[in-house]
């Protein structure tokens, strides 16, 4: 069979749809010939189709993985079941170290939440063209790791039963929450964000939704709940007005709160007089941290969703370039902070802080090794052109990454719980299996919600990639063809 | 030495305060033992003993100076410092920890839902958690203090300088039409101690005993560089 851009414009013409193996094929092919950017060859309604067969199609596979990522998260609900019925002392938790791998686990998945958003709504503002594949996957990785930390403050507390005492809920006695406490500024911060990054991911979705619903076969089950999300969208000129203007305020309403949000999570610690961790400098520590760990969030998941569902027409290795030399950015400012702390713990040496850096080098050699050997690796490799266009590095380095800075929250919580200004407190903490179970579980659930995500809403932001197709063109200057774009808003 | 607080603005007839004389005290854990049957404090048993998760609010803290044989051992009673100027009450979500007017942190157990970030916030360590829930034996039942709660499972509790006490020396005093007389209202281990080493009384009435012990030169507060304007005073290096 022949396979030229005229043929394909026929063979659409005609109705035709091509099988999931060829749409495939056709993808591998352009993208090992055009290199960069997407095809501008392919059919409209081919694109849909390639676009929508996340959904579509499912394989044997998936329903295996999904399998077993249900059991460990189940696993993990029974651990917190067990724990709520016991007691909090199930954990390895003992005075004076009240907080543990729970909290270290929370701040790792809300830190891992940063970037999506950011990355997102930073891209649709500066109106780079090329980021179009990258905003669903960033957005959707947002929502699901906030609502994978969302819990953590939850399985933390002693009486989760009582939790509503957070809630400014009216009362007979009149009592409220304690609006000078961080944990109260924390609660509100994060549900504002989770609400904010919820609606900016279902709006840029709308599009998609009425597409999906328009493209699903008859009598297919996902028909009821597509026609219901999608609102009514029939892609009305005033529809379309309405959301552009939707999705840029939302993209500058949650470029804000972001920073925001992490910076207050860092002010648990940071506003206790706990030594090593009252210190100013931990609002853009965890701000920077939580951006570096998400961008390599989000390549990583790049990398996985277009190794599995075959999207390499629509994930290139341009996307996974560009967000590598952010990370790269990153990379380098982390490793600033890393330089900031130690050297003021050092300098200043005061006894108690000094205690604390030499006990994570007695107790935690190999985790100190992983953390910073890591972001210097990182750092290295990502200095290359070569490591930084090809995924199976990217891959590697990323989740190096997120262990490092796993490991990085981790002991950013305990160390200093265990050397305290009373030396007669000192102690140890170790993770009780339980503790383990749970944090264990809340990364299967992470990727439990976003595999369920991809068989029920499209995981491709089509709209968007259709849209910077129409505006874009070759142009062949001189003896070299290159992509040029309009700027959408001056043609309108 | 008086640090300036919010809360110090707070102008009162009493402020509790406790004096303890290190040079008197010889550890015995007199007032350790007092103040578990007092507040009905639960005894959690070898196991959780040995991992550090005992109930008790008022620990004798050991400290060693010098090598065998010249040792010298330093004992320090620690009970909750009752700051002035709190920093386990500012964190607390829910307001389950407050300053009461008589310049004392209170503990409201039914508010608590045990976020624990007063523990973390107490440089003192002086804060407990109930890991488990605690059981008496049924003969044990009949010896629990009645005015004091018993607590539940995942909150925080801490040393209360002996609120029910005060309280009954409050109400008392209220109902004579008079204020509360010194040394009508001791504390459980001020009670106990066999060496006189724990005074407790109001720091407000310049008559008291504590009053007048609080003016000795050998008097320091721990770990003040926090600010934490703390009602336990410590007496040490005379004798």
């Amino acid at each position: 069979m022949t396979d030229n851009p005229s043929d394909r414009r026929n063979r659409a013409r005609a109705g035709e749809t091509p099988s999931l193996e060829e749409l495939r094929g056709i993808a591998a092919r352009k993208s090992a010939q055009h290199g960069n950017d997407i095809d501008l060859n392919m059919p409209e309604a081919w694109l849909n189709q390639y676009s929508l067969s996340p959904m579509f199609y499912t394989s044997k596979a998936y329903f295996i993985f999904t399998l077993a990522l249900s059991s460990v998260v189940a696993w993990g609900v029974a651990c917190w079941f067990y724990q709520i019925y016991n007691g909090m002392g199930v954990t390895g938790l003992r005075p004076p170290i009240f907080w543990g791998l729970y909290i270290a686990t929370f701040v790792f998945w809300v830190g891992l939440s940063h970037s999506g958003t950011i990355v997102s709504s930073l891209l649709r503002l500066t109106k780079a063209n090329w980021r179009r594949p990258v905003l669903r996957g960033a957005e959707a990785m947002t929502a699901f790791s906030l609502m994978v930390a969302g819990i953590f403050p939850m399985i933390h507390v002693g009486r989760v039963w009582r939790l509503y005492y957070m809630f400014p809920l009216p009362n007979q006695r009149s009592l409220w929450p304690n609006y000078r406490s961080p944990l109260a500024w924390d609660m509100m911060a994060i549900s504002v964000y989770l609400t904010a990054s919820m609606i900016f991911l279902y709006t840029g979705l709308l599009p998609d939704i009425a597409l999906a619903r328009d493209l699903c076969p008859k009598g297919n089950w996902r028909k009821g709940y597509l026609t219901v999300l999608s609102l009514g969208w029939r892609g009305t000129h005033r529809q379309w007005h309405v959301y552009e203007k939707a999705s840029t305020f939302l993209a500058v309403f949650v470029l804000l709160i972001a920073p925001s949000v992490h910076t207050i999570v860092s002010w648990d610690f940071a506003m206790s007089i706990t030594p090593g961790w009252h210190t100013p400098l931990f609002g853009p520590y965890f701000v920077v941290g939580a951006i570096y760990s998400g961008v390599a969030g989000v390549i990583t998941l790049m990398i996985i969703l277009r190794y599995v569902f075959g999207l390499d027409q629509i994930i290139r290795i341009m996307h996974l370039y560009n967000l590598a030399k952010l990370e790269l950015v990153m990379g380098v400012i982390w490793a600033y902070f890393y330089f900031v702390e130690f050297m003021t713990a050092w300098y200043a040496h005061n006894p108690v802080e000094f205690r604390i850096w030499e006990y994570e080098w007695e107790r935690f050699p190999h985790l100190m090794i992983i953390m910073l050997g890591g972001t210097a690796v990182a750092i290295f490799l990502l200095s290359f052109h070569k490591v930084r266009t090809s995924p199976a590095w990217l891959l590697g380095i990323t989740i190096l990454i997120n262990i490092g800075m796993y490991i990085e929250r981790y002991l950013i919580v305990v160390p200093v719980l265990t050397h305290r200004d009373n030396a007669y407190t000192w102690t140890d903490y170790t993770p009780s299996f339980i503790e383990i179970s749970v944090a264990a579980a809340a990364i299967a659930y992470f990727l439990l919600l976003y595999a369920v995500f991809s068989k029920l809403l499209p995981v491709v932001t089509v709209a968007d990639i259709r849209e910077g197709k129409i505006i874009s063109g070759d142009v062949r200057i001189g003896n070299r063809e290159l992509r040029v774009y309009a700027d959408v808003e001056e043609t309108l | 030495m008086k640090a300036k607080s919010f809360n110090s603005e707070v102008s009162n007839k009493y402020k509790w305060s406790m004096v303890i004389d290190l040079d008197k005290c010889n550890g015995c854990g007199a007032c350790t033992i007092a103040c578990q049957a007092e507040n009905n404090i639960a005894v959690v048993g070898e196991k959780l003993a040995s991992e550090k998760r005992t109930m008790s609010w008022l620990r004798v803290e050991r400290y060693f100076e010098g090598e065998w044989p010249e040792l010298r051992v330093i004992f320090l009673p620690m009970p909750c410092q009752q700051c002035g100027n709190a920093p386990c009450e500012p964190v607390c979500p829910v307001f389950a920890t407050y300053h009461n007017p008589d310049g004392l942190n209170a503990m409201v157990y039914n508010r608590c839902m045990g976020v624990r970030f007063c523990g973390n916030n107490c440089p003192y360590g002086v804060r407990k958690f109930n890991w488990f829930g605690y059981k008496w034996e049924a003969s044990l039942q009949e010896q629990l203090n009645p005015d004091v709660s018993v607590r539940e499972v995942g909150i925080m509790e801490k040393c209360t300088f002996c609120m029910q006490r005060i309280r009954r020396g409050k109400d008392t005093a209220k109902d004579e039409g008079r204020d509360v007389k010194d040394g009508e209202v001791v504390s459980a281990c001020a009670q106990s101690c066999p060496t006189k080493a724990i005074s407790f009384g109001n720091a407000n009435d310049p008559e008291s005993h504590v009053s007048k012990l609080v003016k000795s030169k050998r008097r320091f507060r721990l770990l003040e560089e926090h600010g934490t304007d703390p009602s336990v005073i410590y007496l040490k290096g005379g004798a």
